[in-house]
């Protein structure tokens, strides 16, 4: 509770509206105290004073009644309406949406039914049908605002009931034998109460507005009493010659209702887990580049040249480490294995070549990415936007995300062609044609017709495929293109990509978990475990002879088909939280040969020149 | 396509029945006797009892609702007796002017409020975000009337740019300018609100897009950082937008019986008022089911909008 408030009032707008609210509040409880004049007595002989006019600090109305009094009588009024009203509305409302959830089946479709159809009315026109039937007056627009604005209670409530009632908590109650009633009483209703307080600050401004407009209407308040909506109303005839008999009640109408606004923004985002944890990411065209040591020098490797990459999130006072000091290189027409657990680091990596890690939290702090030797880090947005796509592409995991729901699949492609080449339509249509062949995808002409959900898994992938060779590039960077698909239609996509590296001398970066697939396609493979490579080599070196206790182990983790009943040897443990790193070896923790002097400063890769090792006592010698 | 628009077409019945049962049930709650309330209480018992003959009131509830039903059926919506004419004459007579209000203002709401999210969200917590986020806070907190008030004061009193109220000037008005100079007001002041919460909602439902997997597919095939925000994000964003648009086109619907008494716009939220202050229950209940009636095809549109926009949904 502390903690939410200091949350809350950390948002100063929210703070500000808290401030507004209470100092209303506190007004409207101490007007029948404070030394004010008789809101009703009527003067005609003073009427329209301005403000400031002496004894009369707001002025007075056509009635020459004082303005000040009438306005603090008529807050007291309007506010208590508006909350009454908000009580009336979330009690019934939220009566009817627990027993629609809590019960089901029919009777959650009839209820649901009646609730629909209000809802099919215009919001105001509904309250104006009540108060026609019921008849203008104060109580009577209560009754209508509250009414409308059930069915927003009930189905809210419902929803969030709907999910309660399936749960276990439910069922025990009942099995303990629990009649319907204590059940809703003592186990939903603490449950869902939480709720309801939130809609009911989101509501509760709207309740007073709308009070207000019907007594604007002359449909609510009647003379002599008023409320606010009433106080403009009146002031209306009169709006022209003495226009502060308007503004006074129509400002604090203003005030209250932004105040109950900045103050409901703020309890919403207070509670939102996402804002809470700061995690969201935000939309940048190019992650954040803020390299805080000197960047690298050109050395002639390879055709991609990342060089001590470090990528960071920056999530509140929180830093995550995500990628630590990475160098690797990829040739033309070779295929690099990058091989590590779920969040090694290995997909933040790829994703920093082209700047397409989300920043913020995203940051780039170190290192460099060069393309040809031309460092992509401190290219303009113009530049490295143009080798998006033209000069490295991308193949994504799981293309039914990373396709565009709402396009054709040969728009998709088409867009491909022409972000890079003004060619005209026909021209993009008759290559993606000829891109969707070079990945097998039969029948290609009608499949351009298609969206993405109207496709399998596999030609969705062999989509994306195409589309990151729609320019040519020269390398392609693979993240797990294979991981959400079956085996066959892998060992298909795997053998195109070969074949495709054979044919047009791409070089490819491929990132996975899967030893197999290594095995299958890369020249050299490169093992991550926590931001950092710990291994590097040919692949037959590395599958025969792995030199760090980590590879060795992942490699004891896989099946091997045809190898007979042998146990699994899962790693104990969990990878170390890469925002509070213990100094030494990231390993240690899990490795049975661990000594002291693993625990103790950085270790550096060291080995032959083809193989290399983050190790002090690797599993084979590499001199 | 045409399958689809029947489907919803048809679907729409139980809807408009349920309205009109609805309409009828709230108007069968008027306290006492509706005759005595049409002719006052100093009316004489004959007159009273004749009147509920001739009105029908003698007869069962049910057989009441289905003899309203079909007479609505046949376009006979009753006579108003507080202005001695068939209900729907009335109607139609104001209903042209409340669509032209409500309609100017709901395309207004509907191009600022996505605008100000979009760029709101492109740039969140940027300075254009900020000032947009601040400005919508008001717009939602300003109730429309009072908005209207102040700039009948502002720019028709004081700047005298504009016409203080009504639909045409009274000499030798009548064309489109005309008209367009009356609506700008009011139609400013009754999308506001509308703007405000189509703002947010836009600003929130494209966060949530950019944060997908296929917009960082578009940015790494080199799509321009432009149409990523105004194509790819935009469009799967609308997905979510639209049905608020529907709820919103409600809300500017009956809000414009606000603006229509401070702006003295000759529409139907005026009669409705007026109606219910001389209790012609008749008159508001033809008036309620007809606009209600009008909201449930818009909606229909607005599915179908959604239905050419989102391929998944099977039409």
């Amino acid at each position: 509770m502390i903690a939410f408030l200091r949350l809350l009032f950390r948002n100063r707008l929210a703070a500000v509206g808290a401030v507004v609210l209470g100092a209303i509040l506190l007004l409207a409880l101490l007007t029948p105290i404070l030394p004010l004049a008789d809101p009703d007595a009527t003067a005609t002989a003073d009427r329209f004073k301005r403000p400031f006019s002496e004894g009369h600090l707001l002025g007075t109305d056509h009635l020459g009644r004082d303005l000040l009094s009438r306005l603090l009588w008529g807050t007291r009024l309007s506010l208590a309406v508006g909350i009454f009203a908000a009580l009336i509305a979330a009690t019934i409302g939220s009566a009817i949406g627990i027993i629609a959830g809590y019960f089901g089946g029919r009777t959650d479709n009839v209820i649901m039914r009646g609730v629909d159809m209000l809802m099919a009315f215009p919001y105001i026109l509904l309250a104006l049908a009540i108060v026609a039937a019921l008849g203008p007056g104060l109580m009577n627009a209560l009754i209508a605002v509250a009414a409308v604005n059930i069915p927003f209670f009930a189905r809210n409530i419902r929803g969030v009931t709907v999910g309660l009632a399936g749960r276990e908590f439910i069922d025990a109650a009942r099995l303990a034998g629990m009649g319907h009633t204590r059940i809703i009483l003592t186990e939903l209703l603490p449950n869902v109460l939480s709720t309801i307080v939130i809609a009911m600050s989101t509501t509760v401004g709207w309740m007073i507005l709308e009070t207000a407009g019907l007594s604007f209407l002359g449909l609510g308040s009647q003379p002599p009493q008023a409320d606010l909506g009433s106080m403009l109303g009146e002031a209306r005839s009169a709006l022209i010659t003495s226009p502060h008999t308007s503004i006074v009640p129509g400002v604090m109408i203003f005030l209250i209702v932004m105040s109950i606004n900045l103050l409901g923004d703020g309890v919403r985002d207070a509670l939102d887990p996402r804002l809470r944890s700061g995690a969201l990411t935000r939309p940048r065209a190019v992650t954040l580049v803020d390299r805080r040591s000197h960047v690298p020098h050109a050395d002639q490797k390879g055709l991609l040249n990342i060089q001590s990459l470090e990528t960071q999130f920056h999530v509140g006072p929180r830093i995550y480490r995500a990628v630590r000091g990475v160098s690797l290189h990829v040739n033309p027409g070779e295929a690099v294995g990058v091989i590590g657990e779920s969040g090694s680091g290995k997909s933040v990596m790829a994703l920093s070549v082209m700047g397409l890690v989300a920043s913020p939290p995203g940051v780039i702090t170190g290192g460099a990415v060069r393309y040809a030797g031309e460092d992509l880090l401190s290219a303009s947005y113009t530049s490295l936007r143009a080798k998006r796509g033209q000069n490295v592409a991308y193949i994504f995991q799981d293309p039914l995300s990373t396709l565009h729901p709402l396009y054709r699949v040969g728009d998709q492609l088409m867009e491909a062609i022409q972000s890079h080449n003004r060619v005209p339509d026909a021209v993009a249509r008759a290559k993606a044609i000829e891109l969707l062949k070079a990945v097998r995808i039969p029948n290609a002409e009608n499949r351009l017709r298609n969206y993405p959900h109207e496709m399998s898994g596999g030609m969705r992938q062999r989509v994306g495929i195409a589309m990151a060779l729609a320019n040519d590039p020269d390398v392609i960077i693979a993240d797990e293109p294979t991981t959400a698909l079956d085996v066959t239609v892998q060992a298909q996509i795997l053998s195109l990509l070969d074949d495709l590296r054979r044919e047009r001398g791409l070089a490819i970066i491929f990132i996975t978990h899967d030893f197999g697939v290594v095995a299958q396609l890369c020249d050299r493979v490169a093992v991550m475990y926590a931001g950092q490579i710990v291994e590097e080599g040919p692949t037959e070196t590395i599958l025969t002879q792995p030199a760090h206790p980590y590879t060795k182990r992942l490699m004891a983790c896989v099946p091997e088909l045809g190898g007979g009943k042998r146990e699994l040897a899962a790693i104990p443990g969990m990878p170390p939280v890469v925002s509070d790193l213990p100094p030494g070896c990231s390993f240690a923790a899990r490795c049975d040969k661990a000594t002291a002097a693993c625990r103790t400063g950085e270790i550096a890769l060291a080995g032959t020149a083809s193989h290399t090792v983050r190790c002090i006592d690797p599993e084979e010698d590499l001199a | 396509m045409g399958a689809y628009i029947l489907k919803r077409l048809v679907s729409a019945i139980p809807v408009l029945l349920g309205i009109t049962v609805i309409v009828f049930l709230i108007m069968a709650m008027i306290p006492g006797d509706p005759a005595t309330a049409i002719l006052g209480s100093y009316a004489t018992p004959e007159n009273v009892e004749k009147l509920n003959r001739d009105l029908g009131l003698d007869k069962p509830l049910v057989t009441r609702y289905f003899i309203w039903l079909g007479n609505m059926l046949t376009g006979d919506f009753g006579r108003s007796f507080s202005l001695n004419r068939p209900v729907l004459d009335e109607i139609l007579d104001r209903f042209n002017a409340t669509l032209i209000l409500a309609g100017v203002s709901f395309v207004l709401a509907s191009v600022m409020g996505i605008l100000a999210g979009v760029i709101s969200a492109a740039r969140q917590y940027g300075l254009a975000d900020k000032a947009i986020t601040f400005t919508v806070l008001i717009g939602i907190s300003v109730p429309s009337f009072f908005l209207g008030m102040m700039m009948i004061l502002l720019f028709a009193v004081n700047l005298r740019w504009l016409p203080v109220s009504g639909m045409y000037a009274i000499y030798g008005g009548g064309d489109l300018p005309d008209l367009l100079r009356h609506l700008v007001m009011p139609a400013t002041a009754l999308a506001v609100v509308a703007t405000g919460v189509i703002a947010r909602l836009s600003r929130s439902a494209m966060l949530e897009v950019l944060r997908q997997d296929y917009i960082r597919t578009a940015r790494a095939k080199g799509v321009d950082e432009r149409r990523v925000i105004m194509g790819h994000a935009l469009r799967a964003a609308m997905v979510s937008i639209i049905p608020v648009l529907g709820i919103q086109a409600g809300f500017v619907l009956s809000g414009s019986v606000y603006i229509e008494m401070v702006f003295q716009w000759p529409g139907v939220g005026r009669m409705l008022v007026d109606a219910i202050l001389k209790r012609d229950i008749i008159l508001v209940q033809g008036g309620v089911v007809f606009v209600a009636a009008a909201y449930v095809f818009f909606n229909i549109v607005v599915d179908v909008a959604q239905s050419l926009l989102d391929p998944r949904i099977k039409t």
